[in-house]
């Protein structure tokens, strides 16, 4: 874990990641590397891992085999301070998950209070300035059950953004919402990414991918089977599987 | 549903939902109370002529309600005492169950098991006759009462009970609660307190209400190990007006009159309760 780690270095660094639940294997090698600051998006047919994949980045689930370096932190170290990495990676999960027992802005303040012990009155300044930040200014006293999805994810986002994450990771965020309030959770991710937050998404939403993600990866099977920048892979893809896929979603 | 049917003709698959079942009439606590008197009262009418000298049934009730409702009072001194303290152990015992530690796990579902599985008297009567009749520390004899040891042996069925409620209530939240608490950081015993039990009140109170009604219902187990709650002195009472057969009836009436009068409304409170929680 001594490892010095600088930002010119990748800042997540996966090298053959294995993983398998009993005889299935979900990651069968799955080697990547994000530098600071970059947006990633991970595509592929369902279960083809994606959503495994970034669990494991986050250590919610423990690899089998391989490497997932963050910061120059193993993840996979038994001896991992699991809560000190993942403060500096956020999530945002596809069901939201907010707590339904306290109000919007309780959400986004319990982290940095309990889990970093700042003060309440600068966490609360800045939970309100998160939540105007995702245009939910005025929803702070509202419960989750009272929001949209859309809403809700967003709430889910600055909750993650109160812990100043170095890293953000979000699972098919918008896999839940109704059409029309998927945009206005893509629009808070853009803002995030154009601010220079590191994101790695895993996504269905191929038009935001191609917009705002530096790199994409296309996997399948567990495997990624071709990854480039996005003009390049959505319109000149080279392997056979990207291209019947792309075809099938675009 | 009528006024939907007459305001469009085309067929609507509505979802089925069946009627809940009811399997009680339900009756408010005040005609519940005038029948119980009703009864009370037509079981004495009969014997109530019979002597002047002889006080009538209703009469004996009233002499001695001062001392049977002075039991009746202890007997919920020892249902609420034991159900404080069952609900701490059952908290603690019900965390136990939820522990990430095999060992505490296991230990703590034998131990709930156990106690749920047992019955109440018989425990009671194992709290009586292993528990000491005081206890002497640092030189300080503290004695032990029995009723303080009564409400020890409710405490046990309480807290495997509760112990229950609160596993199961907080399994039934779903596992992505605990994964976004993870992902912020949370630690194992944050998440608990902060989030899991917090959204599990909702969901324990109806049963914990019910459980209470029975521990309150049950105190008059204590009878049997010479405690003097409301049926032992009811017993004397009794004993005490030359053991009437007439009395008999009227006498005990009024105990479970005054205990239905107490359960009653719980229950009903828990059944609102429980209808509320579930349209949410």
């Amino acid at each position: 874990m001594a490892t010095s780690w600088t930002p010119d270095q990748p800042i997540v660094q996966c090298v053959d990641v294995r993983k398998s639940f009993g005889a299935l294997e979900v990651l069968k090698g799955i080697s990547l590397s994000v530098r600071k600051g970059e947006v990633i998006c991970i595509i592929g047919p369902s279960g083809s891992g994606k959503s495994t994949l970034i669990r494991c980045i986050n250590a919610l689930q423990p690899i089998t085999s391989g490497s997932i370096q963050i910061e120059g932190i193993e993840v996979s170290d038994p001896r991992l301070d699991k809560l000190a990495l993942r403060r500096k990676v956020g999530m945002v999960f596809q069901q939201y998950n907010l707590f339904p027992h306290k109000t919007a802005l309780q959400n986004v303040m319990m982290a940095p209070i309990h889990v970093l012990g700042q003060k309440r009155a600068e966490v609360e300044a800045r939970a309100r300035a998160l939540l105007a930040k995702v245009r939910l200014a005025g929803k702070e006293d509202t419960y989750p059950g009272e929001l949209s999805g859309g809403q809700q994810q967003r709430v889910a986002i600055a909750r993650s953004l109160a812990m100043r994450p170095d890293i953000m990771l979000f699972d098919e965020v918008t896999a839940a919402l109704d059409p029309e309030t998927v945009k206005e959770v893509l629009v808070t991710i853009r803002e995030l990414a154009e601010d220079g937050m590191t994101c790695i998404l895993v996504t269905h939403e191929m038009n935001f991918a191609r917009e705002v993600a530096d790199h994409v990866y296309f996997t399948d099977r567990g495997v990624i089977v071709e990854h480039g920048p996005p003009e390049t892979l959505f319109t000149a893809a080279k392997d056979e599987r990207t291209q019947r896929f792309l075809s099938q979603v675009l | 549903m009528t006024t939907a049917e007459t305001g469009h003709r085309l067929a609507v698959l509505r979802p089925y939902r069946p009627a809940p079942a009811q399997m009680s009439v339900r009756i408010g606590p005040l005609p519940a109370a005038i029948l119980c008197f009703c009864v009370i009262m037509a079981a004495s009418t009969a014997w109530a002529q019979t002597g002047p000298a002889m006080l009538s049934p209703l009469q004996v009730i009233v002499k001695w309600s001062p001392l049977l409702l002075r039991g009746f009072a202890f007997n919920i001194l020892i249902s609420l005492l034991s159900m404080l303290l069952g609900t701490i152990a059952g908290l603690g015992l019900g965390l136990a169950l939820l522990s990430e530690s095999r060992l505490l796990a296991a230990v703590s579902w034998l131990v709930t098991q156990f106690f749920r599985n047992a019955p109440w008297l018989v425990l009671l009567f194992f709290v009586m006759f292993l528990v000491p009749f005081q206890v002497t520390m640092f030189k300080t004899t503290i004695p032990l009462p029995d009723w303080i040891k009564a409400t020890v042996g409710f405490a046990l069925p309480v807290m495997a009970n509760v112990a229950e409620v609160v596993r199961g209530a907080v399994r039934s939240i779903p596992s992505t609660q605990w994964e976004a608490a993870e992902s912020l950081s949370f630690t194992r015993r944050q998440t608990m307190w902060l989030i899991m039990l917090p959204q599990c009140i909702k969901r324990m109170l109806p049963l914990w209400m019910n459980i209470y009604a029975i521990v309150a219902m049950s105190t008059v187990l204590a009878s049997i190990v010479g405690v003097s709650e409301m049926l032992t002195l009811t017993a004397q009472v009794h004993a005490a007006e030359g053991g009437r057969p007439e009395l008999f009836a009227p006498l005990y009436g009024f105990a479970l009159l005054c205990f239905f009068l107490y359960c009653y409304p719980i229950n009903v409170w828990t059944a609102r309760l429980e209808r509320r929680f579930r349209v949410r």
